[in-house]
């Protein structure tokens, strides 16, 4: 009762000695306390406290409160429907009381009253699916003008070239970089670019993916070698750029590559580019085998490369481009991955081209405005020369943008982690759906002989698999009748009960 | 005569579709002009319309209570102590009382704090009396009007009550020397006693540089639907609740913490600005008293307020409509709460965002040190101003008396 906030209400602890019973009853005598106050105003104020002493007295006699029930119902103003909202709570507890009868003096025309007033529960407090719905399209309304008002204004569409192939990490890498397309809120078309010719694994996935897809087959196998890697996938991406130039797509060209992760800025940075631009890439090929390294060699390398793994372009204090950051991590680590999944994640060149952004107007025969420090696309291929790195296009390479805060921001990471290139996986990444463990007719019930279960093997031949199935059809037939108990259960104790 | 009709014809057409477009610029317009029942008068500016003289009294009715506590700068009440301070190096201030509209009392009433920062509003009615007291004596301008050209900052809870309680400050009322003057106070409450025709409402004070520090870009979707952080139930002061708040907060808690749309809690976290910055409606229920710092954080954050509060009157009623701003629920609506806010018109929500994102809007609800142009500050001033010219009551006949000096309860005679 004693309270060291100086903010209290009526707690008048004088009226509390008039309080019988083992209740807290200070609420009653407040409510009656209060009333006492207001009753001084009216005529026979000594009824009050005289009824209040007689139900006191009864309350200690009977065991339970019943005076505030009695003034609910007698004296209470308020409309009763109110009351039944009410916590339902035993007599033990006090209930939450109604609004007080006679407030103190407060002008006649107000309607809002001092005291205790009810705590408004109504019966079924949970919420109601169809108002869900309504507040998630209010909350999708609202956010769509506050994109309409503080968003990129006029987007343009983006035309993402990614090459690819068939093999053991595809699924891994072309998921992830689909469902970042899937973010980007601007209209996109992805070209992807199959080296080995169109498979229906890509389609698969591609489809999957529900943007719109120009699935373009190159039909020459990709080479296992790093080295020769990078020129390939050169040769991929201008296969997508003639594409582009043939049937004048219009957007921004980005070179998406499906081991690459990419944040959705990236894709809301790149809208005001206006022809050519750069942005800084993170680079995340440093193998693990750097300890071997002789610490003197280590050091010469640090200081002919920049500390930061970073590609992309560098600009003086006023933002103007002045060169580039390349990042060569040939010379860090002993690395030998020569060859497609050795051990180690493959290399990067100096400027790769996931760090560069086209407009699509640049590589049209015949575009306006398109300006005139840029080389024709049929010109570059001409003469078995190579493109290297989009800067191959520009015949001055002083006019490309720096994106992302003149390269300050990383928008997007280049990785190559792949698995062995002779590695096995289930086709389409689907296992065997029939989870039936057959046991052949002439061996006890008991398996004596190891489990017989496709998934154990988890880069397992895919001839093998092939083989188990059709063992398991031939044999599934006989024993179906007595195994149909365990017909789900996925692992080997064969405990089919022969009846 | 043909070529008439045609050229007429085209004139119209041309009209017509100028109209169409210049009604589309309104619409994709981030903010929308906000003019209230006085006019179009948020972006007034009171310099010439209106000369202030500030009575210059002993250090010990404000420079020596603040130097006693300085927390009083940052607490919700200390706009009685910037307001001061705005006067002495305003346009508005004359130094010749001849000639002012409008006389002040720089009185700190509300500086007389707990160890928990809480004002103890105990010895106001004493202080101000005795300030009364010296500006009636020193100066004759007092007497003149009884106070009626005069106007003093009470930003307490219930204002010129002098009480925390709400039932003990309606008993006392408020201070009887105080009747004939303007009062600029934070409480508002339709037909109550502690709020008196023609005062002036403020909100109450939030400090401007730590909102601006915690803004986030205005492209953050808003994903929270409801959003409200404070208590439900007054542990300390009220534990069975229906006393703290009208039994409003309780009710809040009870029929919606199991509710996905409303992130409702009794814990602080430190990213409650931020949060603001991502609901579409934040609550702003009563407390021990109707008004409440939320609504100046609503406002300032961009996110709806939905008042919770019967009968409130909320801060420059004359100049900003809130009804259009806000959403205003009744107390006894409270359960249907869910059911109100899901049901207002998609187009109406819009139209409340760009209201609030008008940056008049949230200029006039801050008090920012040095003062701009169309803030809080410059708010009063217009609201002081719209009250001149003084009408012929306001000078009283020489020897005509109006107030009592011996009214009001025994202890607030002694001096202070």
């Amino acid at each position: 009762m004693k309270q060291s906030e100086p903010q209290h209400p009526n707690r008048r602890a004088s009226n509390a000695a008039a309080a019988a019973g083992a209740f807290r009853s200070s609420s009653a005598v407040e409510g009656v306390a209060a009333l006492d106050g207001a009753a001084l105003k009216y005529p026979g104020f000594l009824f009050s406290p005289a009824v209040h002493v007689l139900c006191c007295l009864l309350s200690a006699a009977a065991g339970f409160r019943f005076s505030r029930l009695i003034f609910l119902l007698f004296f209470s103003p308020s409309p009763p429907s109110s009351l039944l909202n009410h916590y339902n709570v035993p007599f033990l507890r006090q209930a939450p009381a109604a609004v007080l009868p006679p407030p103190s003096p407060i002008a006649p025309s107000s309607r809002v009253v001092v005291g205790r007033h009810g705590i408004r529960v109504r019966p079924w407090p949970h919420p109601d699916p169809a108002e869900l719905g309504r507040a998630n399209e209010i909350l999708a309304r609202v956010q769509q003008e506050q994109r309409l008002q503080y968003g990129v204004k006029d987007p343009r569409p983006v035309l993402v070239v990614t090459p690819t192939y068939a093999r053991t990490f595809q699924a891994l890498h072309l998921t992830g970089l689909a469902h970042s397309l899937m973010l980007v809120p601007y209209p996109i078309t992805w070209l992807v670019v199959e080296a080995g010719g169109p498979s229906n694994q890509t389609a698969a996935l591609l489809a999957r993916s529900r943007l719109h897809v120009i699935h373009l087959p190159f039909h020459e196998k990709m080479p296992v070698l790093w080295s020769d890697r990078h020129r390939f996938e050169a040769r991929m991406r201008l296969h997508a750029l003639r594409l582009i130039r043939e049937q004048r797509l219009e957007g921004l060209v980005l070179f998406a590559d499906d081991s690459n992760v990419h944040s959705t800025e990236l894709f809301d940075e790149i809208q005001i580019l206006e022809w050519m631009g750069a942005l800084s890439i993170g680079m995340l090929s440093h193998s693990a085998a750097t300890d071997t390294e002789p610490r003197r060699q280590q050091r010469e390398t640090d200081k002919e490369n920049s500390p930061l793994p970073i590609q992309g372009p560098a600009c003086n204090s006023s933002g103007h481009l002045i060169g580039w950051h390349t990042f060569n991590s040939l010379p860090l680590g002993h690395n030998d991955a020569t060859f497609v999944g050795d051990g180690a994640t493959g290399l990067p060149i100096k400027l790769e081209w996931a760090g560069f952004v086209l407009n699509s107007r640049l590589l049209w025969k015949d575009a306006e405005g398109k300006p005139d420090w840029v080389r024709d696309l049929d010109e570059v291929g001409i003469g078995g020369e190579e493109m290297e790195s989009p800067l191959d296009l520009l015949k001055d390479a002083s006019f490309v943008e720096p994106i992302g805060d003149c390269g300050k921001k990383v928008l997007l990471w280049w990785l190559r982690a792949e698995a062995r290139y002779d590695s096995k996986f289930p086709t389409g990444w689907v296992i065997d759906p029939s989870p039936e463990i057959v046991v052949p007719a002439k061996q006890t019930p008991l398996a004596q002989a190891p489990p017989d279960i496709p998934i154990k093997k988890t880069a397992s031949d895919e001839v093998h698999v092939e083989e188990r199935v059709s063992k398991k059809g031939r044999s599934s037939r006989s024993k179906r009748n007595s195994c149909n108990k365990k017909k789900h259960e996925q692992h080997a104790e064969a405990k089919c009960q022969t009846s | 005569m043909g070529s008439g009709i045609w050229v007429a014809a085209l004139l119209i057409a041309c009209s017509f579709f100028e109209g169409i477009s210049a009604v589309e610029h309104e619409l994709n317009h981030r903010t929308e002009r906000i003019s209230g029942s006085a006019g179009d008068v948020l972006e007034d500016n009171p310099v010439g319309r209106l000369k202030v003289f500030v009575y210059e009294l002993p250090s010990k009715y404000n420079k020596k209570i603040l130097q006693k506590d300085p927390r009083c700068l940052n607490h919700m009440f200390a706009a009685e102590i910037y307001m001061h301070r705005f006067l002495l190096a305003s346009p508005v201030r004359t130094f010749n009382p001849e000639e002012a509209d409008w006389f002040y009392t720089p009185v700190y009433t509300t500086c007389d704090l707990t160890p928990n920062g809480l004002p103890l509003p105990f010895k106001s009615p004493r202080m101000m009396r005795s300030a009364i007291e010296l500006i009636s004596t020193s100066w004759p301008y007092w007497n003149r009007t009884e106070g009626a050209d005069h106007f003093f900052i009470v930003p307490h809870d219930f204002g010129a009550c002098f009480h925390y309680q709400e039932e003990k400050a309606i008993e006392r009322g408020i201070l009887h020397l105080l009747k004939r003057a303007t009062l600029v106070q934070t409480f508002g409450q339709r037909n109550h006693v502690c709020l008196k025709d023609g005062s002036i409402v403020i909100p109450p004070y939030a400090p401007p540089q730590k909102m601006q520090a915690h803004l986030i870009p205005p492209d953050t979707p808003r994903s929270i639907f409801v959003y409200f952080r404070g208590l439900f139930y007054d542990v300390g002061n009220d534990p069975e609740g229906g006393y703290y708040a009208r039994g409003a907060r309780a009710s809040v808690w009870e029929n919606f913490k199991n509710n996905p749309l409303f992130d409702i809690s009794t814990e602080h976290p430190t990213t409650y600005y931020e949060d603001m910055q991502r609901a579409v409606f934040c609550l702003c229920p009563l407390g021990w008293a109707p008004w409440s710092p939320r609504l100046v954080e609503a406002v300032v954050f961009g996110c709806i307020p939905v008042v919770i509060a019967d009968d409130i009157v909320l801060p420059f009623a004359d100049a900003i409509p809130w009804e259009e701003i806000g959403v205003f629920v009744a107390e006894e609506d409270v359960p249907k709460l869910d059911t109100i806010l899901t049901s207002i018109p998609i187009e109406v929500i819009l139209r409340k965002q760009r209201l609030l994102a008008n940056p008049s809007m949230k200029q006039a609800m801050l008090f920012p040190q040095p003062a701009q142009a169309g803030d809080a500050f410059h708010q009063i001033l217009n609201g002081l101003a719209r009250k001149l010219p003084h009408d012929e009551k306001v000078f009283l006949r020489p020897g005509q008396k109006v107030l009592n000096w011996t009214a009001g309860p025994r202890g607030d005679l002694k001096p202070w």
